[in-house]
């Protein structure tokens, strides 16, 4: 399961459509808990498919380890990444399947129609590497702060 | 802790990074110090220290799984003039980085 604020879901979904019909993507942050991945932050990363960024989006590995460090020293974890896919259904493709490599970490998907934020689906990876890996359609448990001022 | 051939209590040459997918063969460790010289040292000593990394690191032809990225400090060693022989210094950091992409289509 995912577990995200209210807050941070909604900003993942917004950055899809700032950034239509380009795909957005970024990193969550927080904590593995007994099979939850719990989100405590939410990291905006650039799209380096400058190419062909309406349907690819590549995170830098330097802007990664950027990240990582940031989460590092407030003893948080990479627990999944979000991406948006324009005009396209929030299901993970073929490329999205070949090209996933952190095992337990959820891939956020929000399907972006016509510049608006649609669905949004969480999968799990599984597995134990390259050969037998897969996605999990993971259910997202979304949290309303108590006393949120919005 | 104890064991008195571990020489890495004593000299804590660099530290690797491990990302999160990984730390299940590292016996949930973030980070692994490693006595060595070169990056390519620094490698082989993680995979002798924990063997379950080894094929998620390296294709069966010993290269770095193209997916794999490796930075020292903030260069990837792919594009360091020395590549895996570059010299390491104490206070260098190894990051192991699985890359992140997709796409719709
Ligand atoms: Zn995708």
């Amino acid at each position: 399961m995912l577990r995200i604020q209210f807050s941070d879901y909604e900003a993942l979904r917004e950055h899809g459509r700032q950034t239509y019909p380009h795909e957005c993507c970024g990193v969550l942050l927080g904590r593995s808990v007994d099979g939850v991945n719990e989100v405590e932050e939410i990291v905006e990363a650039g799209n380096t498919r400058t190419d062909s960024a309406h349907n690819r989006y590549n995170i830098a590995p330097v802007e990664l380890i950027r990240i990582q460090r940031q989460a590092r020293a407030k003893s948080l974890d990479i627990v999944g990444f979000y991406h948006s896919h324009p005009d396209h259904p929030a299901q993970w493709s073929a490329t999205d399947i070949a090209e996933a490599h952190w095992l337990g970490c959820s891939y956020v998907i929000t399907k972006v129609a016509d510049g608006k934020p649609d669905v949004t689906n969480s999968f799990l990876l599984r597995g134990t590497g390259e050969e037998d890996k897969f996605f999990e359609d993971e259910p997202i448990e979304i949290l309303v702060a108590v006393g949120a001022s919005k | 802790m104890t064991n008195k051939n571990n020489k890495k209590n004593y000299w804590r040459d660099m530290t690797i990074h491990i990302p999160t997918p990984l730390r299940t063969y590292t016996n949930g460790l973030d980070s692994i110090p490693v006595t060595a010289g070169t990056v390519g040292d620094a490698l082989q000593e993680l995979v002798t220290a924990y063997p379950g990394l080894k094929g998620n690191l390296f294709a069966a032809d010993g290269k770095l799984r193209s997916f794999v990225n490796v930075y020292l400090n903030e260069e990837d060693i792919r594009y360091l003039s020395e590549k895996e022989a570059t010299p390491t210094t104490p206070t260098d950091e190894l990051t192991i980085i699985p890359s992140i992409a997709g796409g719709c289509r």
